[in-house]
């Protein structure tokens, strides 16, 4: 069985705050609900599949069910990190297109710059009962290191150099000052990314991504209902996910799961890479940029530096216009999850709903790609196309 | 600090003081792993045993933590027996820290419990 024609995405909503400090994250997964729901015209009586993460309040589902009022007959807590929300079109598509559902909502919501580690993270850290932390939290290992260690490799292999991972963080600061909800809408240049303080080697600063609060929502239906509304037809092509981890002690960092769901997502939608006006692509750090656009072979494994070197992400300028809205380097990454943000704006590029000074011309099809835990250890990499009809 | 007390199948790992650096080997197929786990992740065979490394590795990749008091340097240090497993580079300049280069391995208390790092080997 394919998802290839058999949902579509009628509803997409990015909560404009990034600091929130007197709501709750329940509030901020009501407050996008209502926004993709107003955004699909459909009500929350519509709604009978629902997908948020294992990270919402209590046990996901059921507690923001309640909360929300659902009516749900298919629900999915799927957790793979920060890729969970494009993982969760997948699955609202294929339990769609089973005839499960009819009306998917999926929502994220957090609260990382106001309460800066949830009790859930800072328990999974010391937990022994998780197999790998006793082997990994002694050493001290970061988020940062971690991507670090990805980008240490790639440079010593393929020789890339930090002004070519700073170009990323230019491009994405282009987008961002077209963008009045970003949280840096400054642009940078190469010289600030480099200057700025290193916090793991080879990443500075700026080579990371911002930390937020807020939410987003998207609203997957069935191709009978998408007709029947008035928001412009955004069809699911293809989508695949994939887990890649330390393989026993085989560590491999010159890949990402993503060479793995890229290819088969490209085979479900039948197109290329070179098919692809613009790209959502999870930019936790620049070095993630770098990683998935390899792997989904938007350029030859090795050459991700010089690919993305003199504005080629740059939308107007560049032959791959990514992360229109600013991306998680300069606007938005909320609950440390970027996945949510990157399906939104694939979809504003495919309505043709982007800010004018980055609307991608006669956007028909755009690609969405995320990652989730820990680029250097276990991570989910899932990836997306969608298409205008 | 709780995250290193061990479950119990893995005791004779955290017990491996003394210079003593275990990994685990699959009777079935073979293949040594790390992290260690009573079956092997490359055959599912619950049939492993405990075997001791040299120590010995080189340097996969590194990155130095510079935010903090304290600059550390993690890495993954791939042994001379083959598994790759992450650790720190200590007792050694952390701007002398490269890809590729020899290491042996030393044990660093961290909370009561003795863990192997690695540290650059000493020339000549
Ligand atoms: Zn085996």
């Amino acid at each position: 069985m394919t998802i290839n024609g058999k949902a579509y995405i009628a509803g997409a909503y990015e909560h404009p705050t990034r600091k929130a400090p007197d709501k709750t994250t329940a509030e901020l997964h009501a407050e996008v609900a209502r926004g993709a729901l107003d955004d699909a015209g459909l009500s929350v009586a519509d709604v009978d599949g629902f997908f948020c993460s294992g990270d919402s309040p209590g046990l996901g589902p059921l507690n923001m069910a309640e909360y929300l009022g659902l009516r749900a007959r298919h629900v999915d807590s799927t957790n793979t990190g920060g890729s969970s929300y494009i993982v969760a079109v997948d699955h609202a598509a294929q339990a769609i297109a089973a005839g499960k559902c009819k009306v998917a909502l999926i929502t994220l919501a957090g609260r990382p710059r106001s309460e800066p580690q949830s009790p859930a993270e800072i328990a999974y850290l010391s937990d022994p009962g998780v197999p790998d932390v006793p082997y990994e939290t002694p050493f001290r290992a970061t988020i940062v290191n971690l991507y670090g260690m990805v980008a240490q490799r790639h440079m010593h292999a393929f020789g890339t150099t930090s002004e070519q991972l700073a170009w990323i963080k230019v491009a994405a600061s282009h987008h961002a000052q077209h963008n009045p909800h970003a949280l840096l809408r400054e642009v940078v240049s190469v010289a600030d990314v480099v200057g700025s303080p290193i916090i793991a080697d080879p990443l500075h600063r700026l080579d990371c991504c911002v930390v937020t609060d807020g939410g987003g929502a998207l609203v997957v239906v069935a191709p009978e209902i998408a007709r029947s509304l008035k928001r412009p037809l955004v069809k699911v092509r293809g989508a695949a996910a994939a887990v890649k981890h330390s393989d026993g002690g085989k560590v491999d960092l010159a890949y990402s799961g993503t060479a793995w769901s890229g290819r088969a997502a490209f085979a479900e939608a039948a197109v290329t890479p070179r098919d692809i006006k613009y790209v959502s692509i999870y930019d936790s750090f620049t070095i993630t940029v770098l990683m998935q656009l390899e792997d989904l072979g938007f350029c030859e494994r090795g050459t991700g530096g010089r690919f993305v070197s003199d504005g080629n992400l740059i939308a107007g300028v560049g032959k791959l216009p990514f992360n229109t809205d600013g991306g998680g380097l300069c606007s938005n990454h909320p609950a440390n999850r970027g996945g949510m943000t990157k399906v939104i704006e694939a979809v504003r590029q495919l309505r043709g709903e982007a800010h004018p000074a980055v609307q991608v011309a006669n956007c028909d099809l755009a690609l969405a790609n995320g990652t989730g835990g820990y680029l250097a250890g276990r991570h989910g990499s899932a990836t997306l196309i969608l298409e205008r009809v | 600090m709780d995250a290193v007390r061990p479950e119990a199948q893995a005791a004779p790992y955290w017990r491996s003081t003394g210079g003593k650096l275990l990994l685990k080997r699959c009777k079935a197929c073979g293949e040594l792993h790390h992290y260690p786990r009573p079956h092997c992740p490359f055959c599912f065979s619950a049939e492993t045993e405990w075997v001791e490394a040299a120590g010995q590795g080189t340097i996969y990749s590194y990155s130095v933590t510079r935010r903090g008091a304290e600059p550390y340097a993690i890495a993954f240090v791939t042994l001379a027996e083959g598994p790759t497993l992450l650790t720190n580079i200590v007792d050694t300049p952390l701007d002398t820290i490269a890809i590729g280069q020899p290491v042996d391995v030393v044990f660093r208390d961290v909370d009561g419990v003795a863990v192997p790092m690695f540290r650059r080997v000493p020339p000549g």
